[in-house]
């Protein structure tokens, strides 16, 4: 067991990369994350490491795609415009199958949006974050010591599949100081890479060289690239499902779906509602992509359940997941709010009420 | 009298897609060549465009990443930082550098990033059809600028190595041509200076070479060779345009 | 020592700019097309050349090289251009 310290979530995700092993750090400022680029710019040079403040967002995606097709672990920080303008490097790097990690700390949007907490990236971590058939790994943590965790468990998973990681946090866990202690198991070795990676035939001892792209012209080559892509996304969907059951070992009559720091809120609002006699389950997804499709379907299939409802900090993203989840088995409502508004236990509580009586 | 002359060991045996009389063949050769004699062959990584030389990495026998539109400069910003050991260097197009990577480019310059650009200036977007370029000459016509360029309209052509010559930064800039073997060889001593100084740790290095489009251009390879000697070297200046003992801070 | 000046008329592309910067006037463009296509260079006069090289600088494609060859060693092939 190491220390417990408390840490403003930003600066724990900057040190988590170091403690999981990576030492080297891109990245552009954006609030409400430039905390993490402030913190590392002071702690990477005292590791030896390498730390560069870009000129873009376009332009850091693509200096973690050089250092990682270069065999080195790589990461950077960005929040929501910000990781709209790093769709395309994403899109290269999982092409080019180079492992990398990416943290958005989401903020309110569309365009300019706000500077407050929103989950309103949902749509675009696990479905639309660039062209072509490519997915990326999301991991949503809900408060600063699950973001330390899922930060150092995903330079490991990235290197396993060779594609991006993304960890998918709000401004909430952002700026929050929370007790963090980093696990000294979660530290882990780079893995050997020079059979694909760019690290100079000389490192590698070889007359081979390595090509490191993504251009495919020959239809039949490209087919046969995306099937090898697919294949790696249906072992993602079978092996790195994560979720969190809380309070579904009781006859619920709602079952709520909230992922983050939301869920959180909901767990407040659970605790009072059962105060008050009202059973309510619900599922925590930890990872976006896979998305926890059967544990929902079954914690929704409970005869007691009547209705599913989707608690998040945008209008909805979530909803067309569960509702594709439970086969419509189950009527799925939405509640939330955006923009750094913070949906309250109380409107929570509110929002099941208002499921309860219906029926 | 006379001397030997055969390809590279850092070049590949594969035929070019290049047009006949590109340029693009004689610049690939003199980087060959170049990183043959330095024996640097075995840590050199090349970063490719997205142009005509798209498909660079086909001809070299090194390490190669290929880069999106413009965004070399911020791959070898990533490599050479967390590999300093490695030789980097990217090869880029105008379209690549001038215009959607003009950002890239003057960023990697002004940090000093210690890699080297070779900039390849034929005036005109070669792979997707001829469309005008940022270097484009006044008065030229191509696919987007069918009655010329009309530097009123869209201003006058972009002279890359005076642009980051002007940059408090040290580093080696430098424009030189292939057109004519009179010129191939200060070009081929730039290219192997410019990786001299990488190899030293010193600087940016980066040298443009103006080059033809004869397919384009509209004429044959000895046609714009012409053209390229007497509309385009008048204006894009050949010669050293910065050197890294110059310090402009002293 | 003497020198071999050699064309591989595959790899040749027909471009010509070999033709315009040979200073003694040795190569000129064949009356016979190469798989590709392409009217490859070759050396209509090779007697008058210096092997100075010039031409390979210029050559796009590294069609053309010249080696040396040792005057003391018999029957050292190299398969010559051919000009039709």
């Amino acid at each position: 067991m190491g220390n417990t310290v408390l840490m403003k979530g930003n600066e724990a995700i900057g040190e988590a990369a170091i403690r999981a092993g990576c030492l080297n750090y891109f990245a552009y400022p954006i609030t409400p994350q430039s905390e993490v680029a402030e913190y590392l710019s002071r702690r990477l040079p005292e590791v030896g490491g390498v730390f560069l403040q870009g000129e873009s967002e376009v332009a850091v995606s693509y200096m973690i795609f050089g250092a990682s097709a270069g065999g080195a672990r790589v990461f950077t920080t960005s929040s929501s415009p910000g990781i709209s303008l790093m769709s395309e490097g994403l899109s290269y790097i999982a092409a080019a199958m180079c492992p990398a990690v990416i943290v958005n700390i989401m903020r309110g949007g569309p365009g300019l949006g706000g500077i407050l907490p929103s989950q309103a990236d949902y749509l675009q971590a696990t479905k639309g974050l660039g062209h072509g058939d490519f997915r990326l790994l999301v991991l949503a943590p809900a408060s600063v010591q699950e973001a330390v965790e899922m930060v150092m468990t995903a330079f490991p998973l990235a290197e396993k599949y060779r594609n991006p990681v993304m960890i998918l946090g709000d401004g909430l866990i952002g700026q929050m100081m929370e007790p963090v202690e980093f696990p000294e198991h979660l530290k882990t070795e780079a893995i050997n890479k020079d059979s694909w990676a760019t690290n100079g035939m000389a490192t590698r001892r070889s007359d081979q060289r390595n090509l490191v792209k993504s251009l495919y012209l020959d239809p039949k080559e490209l087919n046969d690239h995306n099937l090898r892509l697919k294949a790696k996304y249906e072992q993602m969907k079978r092996d790195e499902v994560r979720y969190e059951a809380y309070h579904t070992d009781t006859d619920y009559k709602v079952l709520i779906v909230s992922y983050g720091t939301m869920s959180r809120v909901c767990r407040t609002a659970i605790d009072q509602l059962q105060e008050e006699g009202i059973d309510v389950g619900m599922i925590r997804p930890q990872s976006l992509y896979p998305f926890p499709e059967k544990a929902i379907a079954e914690a929704a299939g409970k005869h007691s359940c009547i209705a599913v409802a989707c608690i998040e900090m945008s209008m909805g993203q979530m909803v067309e997941d569960v509702e594709k989840a439970i086969n419509n088995r189950r009527q799925v409502s939405w509640f939330g709010k955006c923009g750094g508004e913070i949906p309250t236990p109380e409107d929570i509580q509110e929002h099941v009420k208002s499921l309860v009586k219906s029926k | 009298m006379g001397k030997p002359f055969k390809k590279p060991e850092a070049l590949s045996d594969q035929i070019t897609h290049y047009c006949p009389g590109c340029t693009h063949g004689v610049i690939h050769r003199l980087v060959a060549e170049a990183i043959d004699e330095l024996g640097i062959r075995r840590r050199t990584v090349g970063i490719a465009p997205v142009g005509c030389a798209v498909l660079a990495y086909n001809y070299f026998t090194f390490d190669f990443q290929e880069a999106s539109h413009g965004r070399a400069p911020a791959m070898a910003t990533g490599l050479k930082r967390v590999r300093p050991d490695l030789v980097v260097f990217t090869y880029q197009g105008d379209g690549d550098l001038a215009s959607i990577g003009m950002a890239e480019i003057i960023h990697a310059a002004n940090r000093g990033e210690k890699f080297t650009t070779i900039f390849v200036n034929n005036a005109v977007y070669g792979m997707t059809g001829g469309q005008m370029a940022p270097t484009t000459m006044p008065g030229q016509r191509t696919t987007t600028s069918p009655s010329g360029r009309d530097v009123e309209a869209v201003g006058w052509p972009i002279k890359m190595a005076e642009l980051l010559a002007a940059l408090e930064t040290p580093g080696y800039i430098s424009r030189q041509t292939v057109i004519k073997p009179k010129y191939i060889r200060k070009a081929k001593k730039a290219i192997k200076q410019a990786f001299e100084y990488q190899l030293e740790n010193r600087c940016f290095s980066f040298v443009e070479l103006i080059s033809t489009c004869p397919t384009n251009w509209g004429m044959t390879p000895v046609e714009a060779v012409q053209w390229a000697e007497e509309t385009m070297l008048p204006y894009y200046r050949l010669g050293d345009y910065k050197i890294p003992e110059e310090n402009k801070n002293d | 020592m003497s020198y071999q000046h050699h064309i591989d008329k595959e790899r040749c592309k027909g471009c010509g700019l070999c033709v315009s910067v040979c200073p003694k006037k040795v190569l000129e463009m064949a009356t016979e097309i190469n798989d590709k296509g392409y009217f490859p260079a070759y050396q209509a006069r090779p007697e008058d050349c210096v092997f100075c090289a010039m031409c390979s600088e210029m050559c796009p494609d590294v069609a053309i090289s010249i080696c040396q060859v040792d005057d003391n060693v018999v029957g050292k092939t190299r398969q010559e251009s051919t000009h039709g």
